[in-house]
């Protein structure tokens, strides 16, 4: 039988079908941060149960860890109390943890791929809805709750439905000033965000094939903005190349082996999925927010919807006044004073490479603050290796050290009450980047030309 | 995990759509190692004003809506997967949440605490709203047994779904590690077999 790139992955990790419509999951791949797991290792300390397979863990800090002196003692207490009872938990249960100032430390879903734990074919999870940024690479890879990251520390399993198939393929060429995070804005507006729910998605079609790892990593991470528990996208030669030489990767004849395994990851010409969607590529242009879900989005130079239909009317009301924003007016020139460029949605070389071009011999307005946070120590080193640093500084930003920082504020990088962020990040919810702060998500390159311009401008025209 | 016995009660409505992690809980409350205690975070940017201070009208503030049963708009639990969201729910004391729709992993989450998440077709949650509303808060009965919801004082009622193996679970208050450790040789047969190995 016609199968999907998903069916292929998923059977294969069936151990067990359970009546009742449910599967026993095998797991590959298990990542895990301080903020979803210690309450996952006490589950295990009170009934007395060992790590099942601690060679499929792999845990780093990111959450809640500062950005500036990362070679010090942790000052907020709480935070350092749940970093170091991460350490703690990994020594003890003989972990890999690549914790602050290790080189390979950065957001869990930066590092997996950059170190060649994320593979194409894998089954990957950890306590963090991101998670499906790694299906980029051809892999199941979902988000958990703690008590699931219990049950795999425990059995390496998951008791899981089916979920049923989605594919969204997106044709044709993107136009200047298109970044991939428009493109998922782009159809996360148009779909909304419960569209993905019950699916999991593959992403296909020429202007998808056409990006870079990092590029379709940006697509699979905001999945779950849909609702979905995850994206995926067909490996192909830009895949392999990019695992080639990454530090676990299989390697020599090894890779060759397994290359002819994922070369079999497609989806078969007559398999059926769910459902479909089809976007062409050159209806897509740089993409904002206006509201307080990432679906409630507008092109650059589009206007905010006056009103929306029937039953989202209310939470319309509520975002738009939450946003302090009016209904039918334009978010171009609208003076923002804080600008993000992190988060595992967009921290990765690519995307400070990107931000540099476009700042390079600039400066940032005075009104604006503008963080950099890279997504990993690697990607911090490679950046300073090519003198990005240099360029930020001289624009005025600040470059800090890897960790989620101010895309959910749980350190000190928050966005003051009542304060326009523009944001790389992922979500607008309220008081995401800290309480009362209004965030507008858009792509590294907007993020730049905001800060720059210190309000917002139509990328396309700079 | 605690057995889901029927219960009736005062149904404490929140007809918002898209209600996320971040306002069941948010992010800054998680810097702890436990689950104890965070129903007092429940909501808490909608339930307190910026100097800490009940905000009088929302509903967890209100004396009439006491109950044990949750109703909120469509996609209810979209965003993160920090099963705070559901600690936070059950710890305040609530046994059920009613909506027209639930995120996936909140659904999980809820699942793995006891907490039953009741999937009710849009106009019988318009019909709770709609009482809720009026004079006296609506009082619903949720039977797990039977996957029927009524709401009391009418006569309308709907049958929800639920897998069977959960079902099961919420009953006998079972949860899914109990399950899996009673597969550890299965789980070794699978891995012994296996033609590609990561």
């Amino acid at each position: 039988m016609a199968k999907t790139l998903f069916d292929k992955v998923w059977d294969k990790h069936v151990v067990k079908q359970i009546p009742g419509g449910v599967n026993v999951l095998y797991i590959d791949l298990h990542l895990i941060h301080e903020v979803t797991s210690p309450q996952a290792f006490a589950e295990l300390e009170t009934r007395n149960l060992p790590i099942f397979r601690k060679e499929k863990m792999v845990a780093t800090a990111d959450h809640n860890v500062p950005t500036i002196n990362q070679h010090l003692e942790i000052k907020e207490e709480l935070s350092r109390f749940q970093v170091e009872k991460l350490g703690e938990n990994c020594k003890k249960h003989d972990i890999t943890y690549y914790g602050l100032g290790h080189e390979y430390q950065g957001i869990v879903h930066v590092i997996g791929p950059e170190l060649g734990l994320t593979l194409p074919g894998k089954t990957i999870v950890c306590g963090d809805s991101h998670t499906s940024t790694h299906g980029a690479f051809g892999a199941i890879a979902f988000g958990i709750g703690t008590s699931q990251v219990a049950q795999v520390m425990a059995s390496q399993c998951l008791i899981q439905t089916k979920p049923k198939t989605m594919r969204i393929t997106v044709d044709g060429k993107l136009s200047k000033g298109v970044l991939s995070k428009d493109i998922i804005l782009h159809i996360i507006s148009t779909l909304g965000v419960a569209s993905g729910t019950g699916y999991f998605i593959e992403y296909a079609g020429s202007a998808i094939q056409s990006l870079s790892m990092e590029g379709r990593m940006t697509i699979c991470n905001m999945s779950i903005e849909m609702g979905a528990r995850g994206g995926m996208i067909a490996p192909d030669e830009t895949t392999f190349e990019y695992i080639k030489g990454k530090k676990f990767a299989p390697n020599g004849s090894d890779l060759d082996d397994i290359i002819k395994y994922w070369k079999t990851l497609t989806t078969d010409n007559d398999a059926v999925f769910d459902k479909e969607h089809h976007f062409d590529a050159a209806d897509i242009s740089p993409m904002l927010t206006y509201g307080t879900n990432p679906g409630m989005g507008v092109k650059i130079d589009g206007k905010i919807p006056l009103a929306a239909s029937g039953e989202n009317e209310k939470s319309h009301k509520k975002a738009l006044d939450y946003m302090h924003l009016k209904g039918g007016d334009s978010l171009l020139g609208k003076t923002i004073n804080h600008v993000f460029i992190g988060s595992c949605t967009n921290s990765r070389i690519e995307d400070l490479r990107e931000v540099a071009n476009y700042v390079k011999g600039k400066k940032k307005a005075e009104n604006v603050s503008a963080l950099i946070v890279p997504g990993s120590k690697q990607i911090e080193q490679i950046a300073k290796k090519e003198g990005l640093d240099t360029i930020f500084k001289e624009a005025g930003f600040s470059l800090r050290e890897p960790g989620c920082s101010a895309c959910l504020a749980m350190n000190e990088d928050k966005v003051p009450n009542g304060e326009y962020c523009v944001s790389t990040s992922n979500r607008n919810f309220e008081g995401r980047q800290g309480p009362g702060s209004r965030t507008i998500l858009a792509s590294p390159l907007v993020a730049a030309a905001t800060a720059i311009a210190g309000k917002i401008i139509d990328v396309r025209n700079s | 995990m605690e057995k889901f016995k029927t219960i009736i009660s005062t149904a404490l409505p929140l007809p918002i759509n898209d209600i996320d992690t971040d306002q069941i809980i948010p992010a800054r409350y998680l810097k702890v190692t436990t689950k104890d205690g965070f129903g007092k975070f429940l909501f808490r940017d909608w339930r307190y004003d910026k100097k800490d201070q009940p905000i009088t009208d929302f509903v967890l503030n209100r004396p009439e809506y006491d109950g044990k049963i949750l109703v909120a708009g469509k996609n209810f639990g979209c965003g993160s997967s920090r099963e705070h969201a559901a600690w936070a729910i059950s710890d305040y004391g609530i046994k059920a949440v009613v909506s027209s729709f639930f995120a996936d992993i909140f659904k999980e989450n809820a699942l793995n605490n006891g907490l039953l998440p009741v999937q009710v077709s849009e106009s019988f949650l318009e019909e709770i709203f709609k009482i809720s509303a009026s004079s006296k808060p609506a009082v619903l009965k949720i039977d797990l047994e039977n996957q029927e919801i009524s709401l009391e004082d009418t006569s309308l009622s709907e049958n929800f779904e639920i897998n069977g193996y959960k079902k099961e679970c919420m009953i006998n208050g079972y949860d899914d590690i109990d399950y899996l450790l009673s597969l550890k040789k299965e789980i070794e047969d699978y891995e012994n077999n296996l033609s590609i190995t990561y």
